[in-house]
């Protein structure tokens, strides 16, 4: 799958968290694809292993979390079969972070300039001046007075220490940005201006941004393409336009009903997905939608859905995918959802 | 009986708030040597009326005093200015027994279903509190806490009143909080952010109650929210707040098609919406974060505001009447 356009060609990932005696497949054969220049939404609601799969892309998983399969083909390597000390060196450099809270990600006792430094000087090899003249560019780029670099992170604002964390990411040029939830503690206004950086420092320097939320309005604003994942696997993933105009997965079908939207016409009844995902621990043998799903058949229930590749990569890991349309038109109705119908 | 209009106008209205004030005095001794205190004005000179049966939406970003105003319409604060009459008495003045029977008839919503409950009580102990606090007879309790969930559509709810909260999914515990919070039998609730803890493919379920049994039991209700969208899903109308006053007042539909106030406006733009056809247009308004701690002198909202003009700087707007809203702006000042 992977050409000159793919930067990122990730294929049957796994990866395992041992708890106790048991073993939780948090993220089960996953696949997609990271093409140059595009920001990637991976969307889905709390663990559906999408911070898992974000984590394993860097390599930066907790202790008790393996990667147990499959390739991450990034620029030509396989990341997964680097060595740590390999991997350290494409981090920052090639591949960077953007975390949920940046407050989690700066040290509260150094200055942002010390902390910026530590890439620059530490990882990227600048001389102190070249340092000084990147960090104050890193900061005009973000839109912060370059003035505030001797600041400490409490005198930020939250949106303030997120622009902080987008100008660490960018510091070394990086091809591949990995950001998870980077707006969710925000308000929404300040969402929105970061959201605009983000996407105009991508497009002008042409680097790849794998964007993970739970909110399908970011991923409509800001994402080129999205993966959709549920319980672990990928169901669907395409162009974010084709994935939300015509989502072929009945779980993007539900997501869609479940969310207000505030542009549309006014808002009839919001359709929940009744139910729970199932547990990780014990994963069902079939689909793992099928216990939630108005749609589902007995096969569902017994056959787990590989995810097949479609048009303009619009893949679907689904047993009735041939009939989306039909099912779509069904979707779309309050009572189809109900539990009883 | 006869009515005259304005004893009509009393007997629609459960709740009036007129020029409330919530001021906090932050930092300790210390940082008011080093210059680091102060006073935040979390909520300062709100005024509004509900009226019995209407929902309504308090908006706005962090910090701008929406839940600092739910808490005083529920009694958790008390104002440090003002007046708020909950069926023509003073909040603020209760006592004893009036304030036993106003703890019955107002209750709160929170936020955090995973925070509501002491995790070492059973759904039933926890559904027990408010009876015993309320001194309701013992014999009632167990058909009290059946029908209350019956209520939020817990299905059969005798299933939940041993287990613990862990036990629970949070769209099914987020219900319990519901039904504590009915368990009276209130007229009036004040719901803050019910839904934001939880996904989104359960959030819709939880809302749908909410205005299920808003309607049923005819429940005078303050949603507050930061998210528009959810806000126009449950009421039909909305205060906006920014840095503790209140910019506009109006119609939910009213304000989310045609906002009046350029932080309305800015606000209404902001939202992204499920579609990937939209507009990427910068936003109307100035970058950087509202200070509570040290708002602008006239119009708290100018110095991120796109048509700011002199008299902003020197005079506070006064919240006034324009058609369908409530504005409080000097575009729309005709003086």
């Amino acid at each position: 799958m992977s050409t000159q356009d793919t930067l990122l060609s990730v294929t049957d990932l796994q990866v395992d968290y041992q708890v106790g005696a048991s073993t939780v497949r948090a993220v089960d054969r996953a696949t997609f694809d990271v093409p140059r220049g595009a920001i990637v939404g991976l969307v889905g609601e709390s663990g559906c292993g999408k911070t898992t799969m974000a984590s394993a892309i860097t390599r930066i998983i907790s202790d008790n979390a393996t990667i147990s399969g499959g390739q991450m083909v990034f620029d030509g390597t396989d990341l997964v079969s680097l060595s740590e000390r390999q991997m350290n060196r494409l981090r920052w450099r090639d591949i960077a972070f953007i975390p949920q809270s940046a407050m989690n990600s700066l040290d509260p006792v150094y200055t942002v300039e010390y902390q910026l430094n530590e890439v620059l000087r530490g990882r990227g090899g600048l001389s102190r001046r070249a340092a000084r003249v990147r960090s104050e560019e890193l900061f005009e780029m973000v839109g912060i007075e370059p003035g505030r670099l001797k600041d400490f992170p409490h005198q930020f604002s939250g949106g303030m220490r997120q622009r902080v964390a987008i100008a660490l990411a960018l510091a070394l040029d990086p091809k591949l940005i990995i950001a998870d939830e980077p707006v969710t503690a925000l308000d929404v206004i300040v969402q929105r201006q970061i959201l605009d950086q983000l996407r105009s420092l991508q497009q002008m320097l042409g680097i790849s941004v794998v964007m993970v939320t739970h909110d399908i309005s970011v991923v409509a604003y800001t994402c080129d393409h999205t993966v959709v994942m549920y319980a672990g696997k990928v169901v669907e993933s395409g162009r974010t336009a084709d994935l939300l105009r015509t989502p072929v997965h009945p779980y993007t079908m539900g997501l869609k009903n479940a969310f207000p939207d505030l542009k549309g016409a006014e808002q009839g009844l919001l359709t929940p997905i009744e139910g729970a995902p199932p547990s990780l621990m014990n994963p069902p043998d079939g689909c793992r939608f099928a216990s939630r799903c108005p749609f589902a058949l007995e096969m569902c229930r017994s056959v787990d859905p590989a995810l097949m590749a479609g048009q303009d990569g619009h893949a679907v890991a689904c047993h009735r995918a041939a009939e989306a349309p039909a099912l779509r038109a069904e979707a779309v109705k309050y009572e189809t959802w109900q539990e009883d119908a | 009986m006869m009515y005259d209009d304005t004893r009509k106008t009393d007997v629609e209205t459960l709740i009036t708030v007129r020029d409330a004030r919530l001021h906090y005095r932050v930092g300790g001794a210390l940082s008011a040597m080093v210059g680091g205190g102060g006073t935040v004005k979390a909520v300062d000179g709100v005024s509004f009326t509900l009226k019995r049966g209407e929902s309504v939406g308090l908006l706005g970003e962090s910090g701008c005093g929406k839940t600092s105003m739910g808490r005083l319409l529920v009694k958790l604060e008390e104002a440090t200015a003002g007046e708020l009459l909950f069926d023509g008495a003073d909040i603020g003045a209760l006592e004893g027994d009036d304030l036993r029977k106003f703890r019955t008839r107002a209750q709160l919503i929170f936020q955090n279903p995973f925070d509501s409950f002491n995790p070492r009580y059973t759904i039933r102990q926890s559904m027990v509190e408010p009876l015993t606090n309320a001194r309701i007879a013992r014999e009632e309790w167990e058909d009290r806490i059946i029908a209350a969930l019956e209520l939020v559509r817990l299905p059969e709810p005798q299933q939940y009143l041993d287990r613990y909260p862990h036990q629970l999914s949070g769209g099914q515990l987020q219900r319990v909080v519901m039904a504590r919070a009915l368990i009276l039998q209130p007229d009036f609730v004040v719901a803050d952010e019910p839904v934001s803890m939880l996904d989104v493919s359960v959030r819709a379920g939880v809302l749908n109650v909410f205005r299920d049994v808003r309607d049923r039991l005819g429940l005078t209700a303050i949603y507050i929210s930061h998210d528009l969208a959810l806000v126009r899903y449950v009421c039909e109308r909305t205060i906006v707040m920014y840095l503790g006053r209140i910019m506009e007042d109006g119609p939910t539909e009213a304000i989310v098609r045609d906002p009046l106030h350029p932080y309305t406006q800015a606000l209404v733009a902001a939202v992204p919406v499920p579609d990937p056809g939209q507009s990427h247009e910068p936003l109307p308004i100035g970058r950087g974060a509202p200070d509570p701690r040290n708002p602008p002198s006239g119009c708290v909202f100018r110095d991120r505001c796109p048509k700011a003009f002199d008299r902003c700087a020197s005079e506070v707007p006064q919240v006034q009447q324009v058609d369908d809203r409530r504005l409080a702006c000097h575009l729309f000042d005709p003086t």
